[in-house]
This record gives structure tokens, C-alpha cells and sequence, in this order.
């Protein structure tokens, strides 16, 4: 068997096309749930803030959020340094120390969400 | 494709190149231009400010009531409101700067007239909206 695996071409890159806009509705959708559930406390206490996020509806839709984010910013921090960055070592520096980077994030939104 | 293969008066193939980020001074980009290049720095601004300065602030807002204090102090100085505002003008460019780029996906507003007009519109909102947040942010309501 034969695997065909189409690596040029005007596909190459659709699937990150659509994750980037898959991701960038989920960040909106998100942003306009926070922001109407802000609105609703009767006032920006500890107490108030912190029961937001005790509920575990919010820490995986926040979660879910931000993993969106560090997915999102991948594939735009990509594009940036496949359109700027010439010299292949340093771009490749530059694309592992992100994918460290948002790992890293990602890993620290986790144990933020569920030490509340 | 006859185009792409023109030759200089030299007789020369004529070679096409990407413009360079350092060469964008030199341009005068149409707004759709400017609202893309903007898109790019905005997105660049939240990644390597943006989200581990949100991600500190959301841990020292959740840890504990003696952390919210905290992240009460921190938020409150003029420095950190100032570049909190520049994180909200980011976001706000990148945010309807990206609903147009998902608008044209779906063929709206794809020639030139309406699209400089939505152009505009997302300068326009997203400057207005970043005005309110500074009113917000240094205590004018």
C-alpha cells in the first residue's frame, strides 16, 4: 500500500487555515461569555471571581479557550517567522522555543484553572 | 502566466520578491494594508507580552484572597494600566480585524470599495472601543 501524502500544492496548509479560524470563534465566543458573566456579579470580589471559576462548566470552557489560544498563536507565530525569518537555524530556534513556550502555557493555565 | 516571465528593458528576467517587514516604511499601504500589517503586530504583541502577562495576572487573581490584593496593586499602578491598555487595543484590532478576514472568507465585502469601507470600520471601531477602555482604565467613569 502506498501512501499518497500531498506536501505541495494549493492544499498544503488548509488544515491550519481552518484551525485558525475554528479556534478564533471559539476565542470570541468565550470572550463574550466572560465578559457577560463579569457583568452579572454584583461585585468584583475575590469571592465573586473566584466562584466563577470553581465551577468546573467554566474551567473547561476556559480551558478549552485557552488552549485555542496557544493553538491560534502557533499558527500565526508561524506564519510570521516563515514570512520574516530567512536563516533556517534561526528559524528553527525561534519555532522550537515557541512550541516550548505555548506548551508551557498551556500546562500553567491547567494547574491555575484547577487550583481554584 | 506571460506576465511573471516579462523581461527588463536589460533583457533580464525581472525578479518578484516579498516585501521585507523592514521595507514597510518605505510603502504607502492602502488601509486594507494597514489594517493587515496591524493584524500581524497585534498578534505578535499578545504573544510574546499578552498571554504570560494575562496568565500572571489570572493566577494571582485566583490563588488566594491575599493574591487578589495582590493582582489588586499590581493592576492599579500607571505603568501596568498603560500596557494593559496596549494588550486591549491588540485585542480589540486583532479581534475585528479577524471578523473582517472571516466576512471576506465568505465573499462579503471581497471588492475594492466595500472593502476599504470595512477597513475602515475595523480601524475605526477598534480605536473607539480602545478609547473607552482607557476612560475605563484611568478611573474617568
Amino acid at each position: 500500500m502506498t501512501t499518497k501524502r500531498l506536501i505541495v500544492g494549493a492544499h498544503y496548509g488548509l488544515r491550519d487555515w481552518l484551525v485558525q479560524r475554528i479556534t478564533a470563534v471559539i476565542i470570541i465566543a468565550y470572550t463574550l461569555v466572560l465578559l457577560g458573566w463579569v457583568c452579572t456579579l454584583p461585585e468584583f470580589t475575590y469571592g465573586n471571581w473566584a466562584g466563577m471559576f470553581a465551577s468546573p462548566w467554566m474551567k473547561v470552557l476556559t480551558l478549552l479557550a485557552l488552549l485555542s489560544v496557544m493553538w491560534h498563536a502557533w499558527v500565526g507565530v508561524r506564519d510570521i517567522f516563515m514570512d520574516y525569518i530567512k536563516p533556517t537555524g534561526l528559524r528553527l530556534f525561534l519555532l522550537i522555543a515557541t512550541i516550548i513556550a505555548l506548551f508551557g502555557y498551556a500546562m500553567w493555565a491547567i494547574t491555575i484553572l484547577w487550583s481554584v | 502566466m506571460a506576465d511573471a516571465a516579462q523581461k527588463a528593458p536589460d533583457g533580464t528576467r525581472r525578479e518578484f520578491r516579498n516585501l521585507h517587514v523592514t521595507q514597510i516604511v518605505g510603502y504607502r499601504l492602502p488601509l486594507a494594508g494597514i489594517v493587515s500589517i496591524l493584524h500581524r503586530i497585534s498578534g505578535a504583541l499578545m504573544f510574546v507580552v499578552g498571554i504570560p502577562l494575562v496568565l500572571y495576572l489570572f493566577q494571582q487573581s485566583l490563588t488566594s484572597e491575599i493574591s487578589f490584593e495582590g493582582y489588586r496593586t499590581i493592576v492599579s499602578h500607571w505603568f501596568v494600566k498603560l500596557v494593559l491598555l496596549g494588550l486591549a487595543w491588540a485585542y480589540l484590532h486583532h479581534l475585528f480585524a479577524g471578523i473582517r478576514y472571516l466576512l471576506l472568507d465568505l465573499h462579503i465585502g471581497v471588492e475594492k470599495a466595500p472593502s476599504r469601507k470595512t477597513a475602515l470600520a475595523t480601524l475605526v471601531i477598534s480605536l473607539t472601543l480602545t478609547l473607552v477602555v482607557a476612560l475605563k482604565i484611568f478611573g474617568a467613569f
